[in-house]
């Protein structure tokens, strides 16, 4: 085989490149070098965007089918990586500030997760995303319980790797009933020999799903979120609610409408619930909570269940509408979640009413808050109005209309629990506030990068319309089942567990090739 | 640049031209300047409008420009203006100058408050002049969402309490309006989301009948359509008195533009067939409103449900369909745009004064500031439509054009809607009455004085507008009977 195969996957190995540049930094960097390690990973990380975001190319896949990558997957994986930097950014105080725990881990666990998430974008087979899923879950479980000192973090942490561990094992029985009932693990392949009167493939699917509704955290599979973000330190709560979420969501897309569109009739009633379910019922639970880290958490699950919105249109204005929802919000929540993040340090009190009267105090704090708490509402100029408007839409034109009027009466539930916090911070009297202070300069980075998003990526229309031209490119390209008079062949050899049908798979592969 | 961007573009200015500023006097400076140069760009296309229509231009929409936005969906940034929407901008530029010579001396955050003022400003311009749906919806909701924090924190009385419910019923409005956009526009396949270009577009009947109701509700709630008015009695009572003015003043304005500039203009068919469910709501806002005002022993509250039951006459002259009603309630709109803002204006003043909104503690304030005293009457008069005054000229036209129907249906509600002219006059001559003659309640009144410049100067302007639109209506009447053409005639030919 070819070795130019491998460049193909050029955003992993970019990112793998970093995380080992970063452990070697954190293995021979003296003490006082490794202060450096916040703008160090930072300006790595950037780099790596830049060069994803120039040396981006076609559709390509690699390794026989098990891995593809196209300009929607590189676009998604840049939006994830841009979240990942915010995440460091708004870190430092945070990271740096507590002498007990290590500096490096953080940086190159929440890269690890970021590969794996990369690869959840990108594969073309079930296993390898399974693989993915799996990158994606360990570490961030590791860095959940990141606050050792912290009992609450600990304990998030084993929630976190109970939950994750629970949810994978039902999708990896899901896998392997689908490859029972189908014969293939290739997403081309299967998208072939599908049929929704088959009730193996179908229930394989629904477990397959099981997954990826616990990690983008869907009613009913949303119990654990808001003890996790509560618990979890909060910029790690924020790259859970943010970049975990949208590799989830997108792969949840590509998955349901690529490999199970010929199964939408069993899968979009199943969904529809969903939606109706996480929207309203995280609603209903996010008006009475008091900590905002909870609060934030109940908001996290019903903005996805906006997002799934996008997947049951099945449509490509659906995936764009799905894209941008999830850059919107990325910016929204982010802002959010980092000033959560930075006054729970300043006040040690994670509590709503230490809000009250904050805009006395820090004015440009609770602007951004404000700005971010209506984005996230839907509150024009801001973009969060923008990505509601077009996810609607994208809805309304597959003739969702009861789905579509629940969740913009649901939207009017969101925008009271939103103003509560507007009016904790700008209209409730209190005598002593939050004294003024100032964050660091990583924080104010990102928070101006959010503010000039939340702001501008609705108002500036090139930044739908462009996410529009490459989602529907890619949308509309071919999708031809490449292996399929292989199946035959492939189910005949022994596949007694699930690595042996890999390693099957993969040797034909290399015959092939 | 367009004429019209002006609209858009001078408020956002004025935004910026409010951040930068630091002291009081700055701020008040650009919010002035900007304000007096809005009201100038309004008299300009006013007296433009008209030279091009004698000139004999028949476009339906004047001044236009298309820019594309969102090509997905055909969303463009699509401006134009037909006579009716001249008015409003007068309208809205009037009340704009004079809200901010009212708030002269706001307090606390004066910055603040004149940005937020400045926004709610740029989404009622930017609604006027916005001929695409999208647009025409986005500026709706960012002339909403404004309200929260001005009456949230420059507010008196329950402010949050009352500031959370109009957010959210009017949210809950622009909720329904968003679907029913939404529908209208996949419903009709029109090429863009251009209001004239979905015109063109056929919308089958059977579809009409679900989106219809849905526009006409989500613009209705924001003009005060029974049952769903409870929001405005207490936004506007806990409102800062310019917050009030440009509330009930203008934003109430924009529902019922939107009921016939979308609804009914889009929808003709399921006007015709559905009207007479709202014309009853209508109808019953019309009379409840006047007698709930009979009983309300405060101010505003007292004025709160007046506008209940002037611009539920709006909507019920509006779904009367013919030219004449409609004409009135184009009138109607400017009137009691204009009379509120001076009742709020002056309750303002008032309770500044007195410290006092309930009518049972005050009384002899005639005497004691004759001006705001004279004032007052003035505006009582033009709302229960003194012959002269502008809320004449409009209820004329109401009335005449509902009388034109011959059915009972129509007389019967018509009759009835007549009664609140009675009923007006009884709760303003009864406010009138007790407040500003009578003996004095309270001897701490003796002491107070009366208006100062900064107070007189936008009574006199809005009393002189009041006043000019009463005695010669007549270019206003062609202005909108022009605009109303299209509207009618498709309304008519659906009757058929």
């Amino acid at each position: 085989m070819d070795f130019s195969n491998f460049l193909i996957l050029r955003d992993e190995l970019s990112l793998v490149f970093l995380i080992l540049c970063l452990l070697m930094f954190d293995l021979f960097a003296s003490a006082s070098g490794r202060r450096l390690f916040q703008p160090v990973a930072c300006v790595l990380l950037l780099l790596q965007i830049l060069f994803t975001a120039f040396f981006s190319g076609d559709s390509a896949e690699a390794f026989g089918g098990m891995y593809t990558t196209s300009p929607l997957a590189t676009m998604v994986k840049i939006f994830m990586s841009i979240g990942t930097l915010l995440v460091f950014l708004f870190s430092k105080t945070w990271i740096e500030n507590d002498h007990e725990i290590a500096k490096g881990e953080y940086y190159y666990l929440t890269l690890s997760t970021l590969l794996g998430m990369y690869f959840m974008i990108s594969s073309g087979h079930f296993l390898l995303f399974f693989i993915g899923i799996e990158l994606a879950a360990i570490p961030l479980a590791c860095l959940v319980a990141f606050d050792k000192h912290k009992p609450a973090s600990a304990e998030a942490g084993a929630k976190f790797i109970l939950n994750a561990a629970f949810a994978s094992g039902i999708s990896l029985f899901g896998i392997s009933l689908l490859y029972g009932g189908c014969g293939t693990l290739y997403f081309t392949d299967m998208a072939a020999v599908l049929n929704p009167a088959n009730l193996l493939q179908t229930a394989g699917m629904i477990f397959f799903a099981t997954g990826l509704f616990f990690k983008m955290s869907l009613v009913p599979y949303h119990s654990w979120t808001a003890d996790v973000y509560q618990g979890a330190p909060a910029n790690v709560g924020a790259y859970l609610s943010v970049v975990s979420k949208m590799a989830a969501a997108v792969s949840l897309f590509l998955i349901f409408v690529k490999v199970f569109g010929a199964m939408a009739q069993n899968w979009k009633p199943i969904f529809y619930a969903l939606i109706v379910l996480s929207i309203t019922i995280a609603n209903l639970f996010a008006i009475k909570q008091k900590d905002i880290k909870r609060f934030l958490a109940y908001s996290s699950i019903s903005q996805a269940g906006y997002v799934v919105l996008g997947v049951i249109t099945a449509t490509a204005q659906g995936l764009t509408g799905l894209i941008y929802y999830l850059f919107v919000y990325m910016l929204a929540n982010l802002a959010a979640f980092g000033i959560a993040a930075i006054v729970e340090r300043q006040s040690g009190d994670a509590r709503i009413s230490g809000y009250n009267g904050l805009y006395k105090t820090n004015p440009k704090l609770s602007v951004l808050m404000m700005f971010a708490l209506f984005s996230l509402a839907g509150i024009p100029p801001f973009a969060g109005f923008f990505s509601k408007f077009f996810i609607f839409a994208a809805a309304i034109q597959e003739g969702w209309y009861i789905l579509v009027l629940i969740a913009l009466l649901n939207t009017v539930i969101s925008l009271y629990y939103y103003l509560l916090i507007v009016r904790a911070m700008f209209i409730t009297p209190n005598d002593n506030p939050l004294p003024a202070f100032k964050s660091d300069t990583a924080s104010r980075i990102a928070m101006t990068v959010c503010f000039i998003g939340i702001v501008l990526a609705g108002l500036a229309s090139c930044i739908y319309n462009r996410i529009g031209m490459i989602s529907d490119s890619s949308f509309n390209a071919p999708v031809a089942a490449i292996h399929v008079e292989e199946i035959q062949v492939n189910t005949a050899l022994p596949a007694d567990t699930v690595s042996d049908a890999f390693s099957g798979a993969s040797q034909l592969h290399e015959v092939q090739n | 640049m367009n004429l019209l961007s002006i609209f858009v573009l001078l408020p956002v200015l004025m935004l910026a031209g409010l951040f930068l500023s630091r002291t009081r006097a700055q701020v008040r400076a650009v919010a002035a300047t900007g304000a007096s140069l809005l009201l100038a760009a309004a008299v300009i296309l006013c007296v433009l409008f008209m030279g091009e229509r004698q000139a004999g231009n028949t476009a339906p929409m004047l001044f236009t420009d298309h820019a594309v936005w969102f090509p997905t969906w055909n969303i463009g940034y699509s401006i134009g203006v037909d006579g009716i929407s001249v008015l409003m901008i007068l309208l809205s530029a009037i009340i704009v100058f004079t809200g901010i010579f009212t708030s002269w001396n706001i307090e606390p955050l004066p910055k603040e408050y004149f940005m937020w003022f400045c926004l709610l400003s740029t989404g009622v311009f930017g609604f006027f002049i916005s001929l695409d749906l999208f647009t025409m919806f986005m500026f709706y909701e960012v002339a909403l969402i404004p309200m929260y924090l001005l009456i949230g924190v420059w507010g008196s009385g329950e402010k949050e309490h009352a500031a959370m419910k109009l957010t959210l019923m009017l949210m809950g409005g622009s909720a329904l309006l968003m679907l029913g956009i939404l529908g209208v526009y996949f419903a009709s396949g029109a090429q863009s989301m251009h209001i004239m270009d979905m015109a063109q577009a056929d919308i089958p009947v059977a579809l009409q009948r679900y989106f219809f109701p849905l526009v006409f509700v989500g613009f209705g709630i924001l003009g005060a359509l029974f049952p769903f008015h409870t929001w405005s009695p207490d936004g506007h009572a806990s409102a800062p008195t310019a917050v009030s003015m440009l509330h009930a003043g203008v934003l109430m304005k924009l529902g019922g533009y939107g009921c016939f500039r979308v609804a009914m203009f889009l929808m003709p068919e399921a006007a015709q067939e559905l009207g007479w469910i709202f014309l009853l709501l209508t109808g019953i806002s019309v009379v409840y409103g006047a007698f709930s005002a009979c009983v309300q022993t405060d101010l505003k509250y007292i004025n709160a449900y007046s506008s209940v039951s002037h611009c539920g006459l709006v909507l019920f002259a509006l779904l009367m369909m013919n030219t004449t009603a409609m004409t009135g309630a184009v009138m109607q709109m400017l009137s009691h745009g204009l009379m509120t803002a001076l009742f709020f204006a002056l309750i303002g003043m008032i309770y500044g004064r007195t410290h006092t909104r309930d009518i049972r503690q005050m009384g002899g304030l005639m005497k004691i500031m004759p001006f705001l005293g004279v004032a007052y009457v003035i505006a009582g008069l033009a709302s229960l439509g003194l012959p002269g005054l502008s809320g004449f000229v409009a209820e004329m036209n109401v009335f005449v054009g509902a009388f034109q129907h011959s059915d009972t249906f129509h007389r019967v509600l018509t009759l009835v809607a007549l009664t609140s002219i009675v009923i007006t006059a009884v709760y303003i001559l009864r406010v009138v009455g007790k407040i500003l003659y009578g003996p004095v309640q309270n001897p701490e009144h003796l002491k107070l004085s009366d208006a100062v410049w900064f107070e007189r100067f936008p009574v006199i302007v809005l009393i002189v507008v009041i006043a000019s639109i009463g005695i010669c209506p007549g270019w206003i009447s062609d202005l909108i009977g022009q605009a109303l053409f299209p509207i009618v005639e498709r309304l008519s030919i659906a009757a058929l």
